[in-house]
């Protein structure tokens, strides 16, 4: 990405960053207000789907949403270079949109196509963890056919088995990336690796932090020593809950937004964040190591987007083979070497190393067994929790 | 109105050709109502079925029934009063701003700008060539701590290190002014553009200084573009969600904000809709209100 964007000046690739933002607040100047789109949206639950045909031998197309800046791009050609071989090789032609730009937004967007079983234009979408379990828990995904993904089994292990889809049966991880704190290293030339680091009176009204609720609350937790991962309680919860309302009282907290905090940062308007790690590894790396990034000491999240079928899909074996072809150890590297996420794709790593040495040995793509140590995956909410939980975090932060 | 005429008169009318005539402002009417019925009538509906509806305890996230629940108006309200009275505090501050800056603007362009007229009006609605929020997101640079106008603002003595106006209420104002200013001032200088300068030589025949002209004369004839230019700008600015979460901060809040939260985060569609429901009202009455009180609404 650092080179793609070298020939526009610094204010335009803000503006541009700004928008494309992998998941900004905003869902977009288009979209309609809540109230026209609320009204177009119907409320009905998932039962009475039909189960769709798969016409992907007869139609060899593919059509994938995915977050901004998440596949390797040539900005020369305007060509994903992957997307383009797997075109070559496969016959099928994809087709890519940069379409989720929120994890709610987007199933906003789609709930209501898909509680109806009309088609919702996509064979592939990419929610995060969270998303991901409830899409399959609504049954609004398709289960995968091993037999034409025999790649799956080169995932890295840690991610084999989640809890909200056991041996990967519907889905199969994109991208993962850890919750930490990022830091300007010239505000804070200590770094920040407690949050009494990140609390230090002179960040005061200089702190950004995620509107994901599952790293925010999650870092939190962990600093208050509750594990995210395991069966806490409500209590627990709202105890990072109120943790964190002092701080947006006491003025510590600025703004809680997505991953446009690295203008935040750019901008000299935040000291320190809440961040993900490629983000800050961008930043870090267009910035001539301005900005760097750790795991806190009391622990950091780990969260992934996952590909999936949607329900609607007729292309579900186009999509499969799609899936296959980016967990080919080669492939993932090239995306890799473009994103700066953790591979979900362990044996990429030498392959990695023949592209960039020193990409290849960051703890960061392909995370070792200390790193991993330190950080937890959000476990997965009921639809009680989920409902009570983010409304709590949706008034704290002032909706 | 006028169209009402149009219908009464074409009743009264008789002879051969009353078939056809009484039936073009029907036809004329037949985009406008089909559009309206269909982006606004039936999701009006939808709605307010919506927002009477409660999610039964232990279901699917975004499953609703129907128990004609109203209480989710309380409720609704009553966790959101504070964004909601922002809400209106805020656009009433962002109307008078823009008012402010569009006056002037609108009566120069009216009055002394000469052959640069129409340039300085593209100048007006040029900002629309940009989005929206591209626009707002500039601001963020514009404001931010170590940019330009905090910079210039931090040369005066007594200011505070810690001066700044991102994430403010200031710089929610402020957007929400700019981002309305050309709804503010189209109005207005269609108002003044009309008014016959020979009253304005008038007043000024009959003793009257500059400001009483403007007083008794200007001011009034630019009534009809006063009263529309404030209601273009305070109407989407109270809904508007946009310039409080990108130049705000978690306390400038205002409802817009509430119901995207409630409507995309929480997955709560009815309180996301009673919510809807209540601003469209509460719109409603302080524009009839606001009309009925400035006796303009014949004119607007």
């Amino acid at each position: 990405m650092k080179k793609d964007k070298k020939s526009l000046s610094p204010e335009a690739r803000a503006i541009i960053r700004a928008q494309l933002t992998r998941r900004s607040l905003f869902a977009g100047v288009g979209a309609a207000s809540a109230a026209g789109l609320l009204a177009a949206c119907g409320t009905g639950s998932s039962t009475g789907l039909e189960a769709v045909v798969d016409v992907s031998d007869t139609e060899k197309i593919v059509r994938w949403a995915n977050w901004p800046l998440y596949l390797d791009f040539d900005e020369d050609t305007k060509i994903y270079p992957t997307l383009a071989a797997f075109e070559q090789k496969s016959g099928i032609k994809a087709t890519y949109e940069e379409a989720i730009d929120d994890n709610n937004t987007f199933y906003g967007k789609v709930q209501g196509q898909l509680s109806i079983g009309s088609d919702i234009g996509y064979d592939i979408v990419t929610p995060t963890d969270w998303m991901a379990a409830r899409f399959i828990e609504q049954g609004y995904a398709q289960k995968l056919d091993p037999k034409n993904v025999p790649n799956k089994s080169n995932i890295r292990e840690v991610l084999a088995n989640v809890g909200y889809d056991k041996g990967r049966e519907y889905s199969l991880t994109w991208q993962s990336g850890f919750a930490g704190f990022g830091w300007n290293t010239q505000k804070l030339p200590k770094g920040v690796r407690t949050m009494e680091d990140l609390f230090v009176p002179a960040n005061k009204g200089k702190v950004v932090v995620l509107s994901e609720l599952r790293d925010t609350i999650g870092v939190i937790m962990l600093y208050q020593g509750v594990d995210p991962s395991s069966n806490f309680t409500e209590d627990q919860f709202m105890n990072a809950i109120d943790f964190f309302k002092g701080k947006i009282s006491d003025g510590f907290i600025r703004q809680v937004k997505g991953n446009s905090y690295s203008e935040d940062l750019k901008r000299g308007d935040a000291n320190a964040v809440i961040g993900w790690s490629g983000d800050i590894f961008i930043l870090r790396a267009e910035s001539d190591g301005k900005f760097d990034f750790a795991i806190p000491e009391s622990g950091g999240t780990l969260w992934s987007d996952n590909m999936l079928i949607p329900s609607t899909s007729t292309h579900k074996k186009n999509a499969e083979s799609l899936m296959n072809y980016y967990y080919e150890p080669a492939v993932a590297a090239e995306v890799a070497a473009y994103v700066n996420y953790i591979c979900p794709v362990e044996a990429a790593q030498p392959e990695l190393e023949k592209i960039d040495p020193e990409l290849g040995n960051s703890p960061y793509i392909f995370p070792d067994a200390a790193t991993l140590e330190k950080v937890k995956v959000f476990r997965s909410l009921s639809a009680d929790e989920s409902t009570k939980f983010q409304t709590a975090f949706d008034e704290a932060i002032g909706n | 109105m006028a169209f009402l005429h149009g219908l009464s008169k074409s009743h009264t009318d008789s002879g051969s050709g009353l078939k056809r005539r009484s039936l073009t402002p029907y036809i004329l009417l037949a985009p406008g109502l089909i559009w309206l019925i269909t982006f606004f009538i039936i999701p009006i509906f939808s709605l307010a079925s919506t927002s009477t509806m409660v999610r039964p305890e232990g279901s699917q996230i975004g499953t609703y029934v129907q128990e004609l629940r109203f209480a989710n108006y309380i409720d609704a309200f009553l966790v959101s009063k504070e964004q909601y009275l922002r809400s209106f505090v805020y656009a009433g501050l962002a109307t008078i701003l823009a008012l402010a800056i569009a006056y002037p603007l609108a009566y120069a362009i009216a009055f002394k700008s000469g052959k640069y007229r129409n340039i300085l009006l593209v100048l007006v609605i040029a900002p629309f060539f940009t989005s929206f929020l591209l626009r707002t997101v500039a601001w963020t640079q514009i404001l931010a701590d170590s940019g330009p106008v905090v910079s210039a603002i931090k040369v005066i003595p007594f200011i505070d290190e810690t001066f700044r106006i991102n994430n403010t209420p200031a710089a929610v104002v402020i957007g929400l002014a700019y981002n309305f200013l050309p709804f503010m001032t189209l109005p207005l200088y269609a108002s003044l553009e009309r008014i016959d300068p020979r009253t304005l030589e008038a007043s000024g025949d009959l003793y009257a200084n500059g400001l009483t002209t403007f007083r008794k004369v200007t001011l009034p004839l630019s009534m009809p573009g006063l009263v529309a230019g404030t209601l273009l700008t305070f109407i989407p600015a109270a809904g508007d969600y946009v310039n409080a979460a990108i130049l705000g901060n978690p306390n400038t809040k205002m409802i817009g904000n509430v119901i995207e939260s409630r409507f995309f985060a929480v997955v709560d569609y009815p309180t996301a809709a009673a919510l809807s429901f209540t601003l469209m009202a509460t719109i409603l009455i302080l524009v009839t209100l606001y009309i009925r009180k400035s006796g303009t609404d014949e004119l607007v």
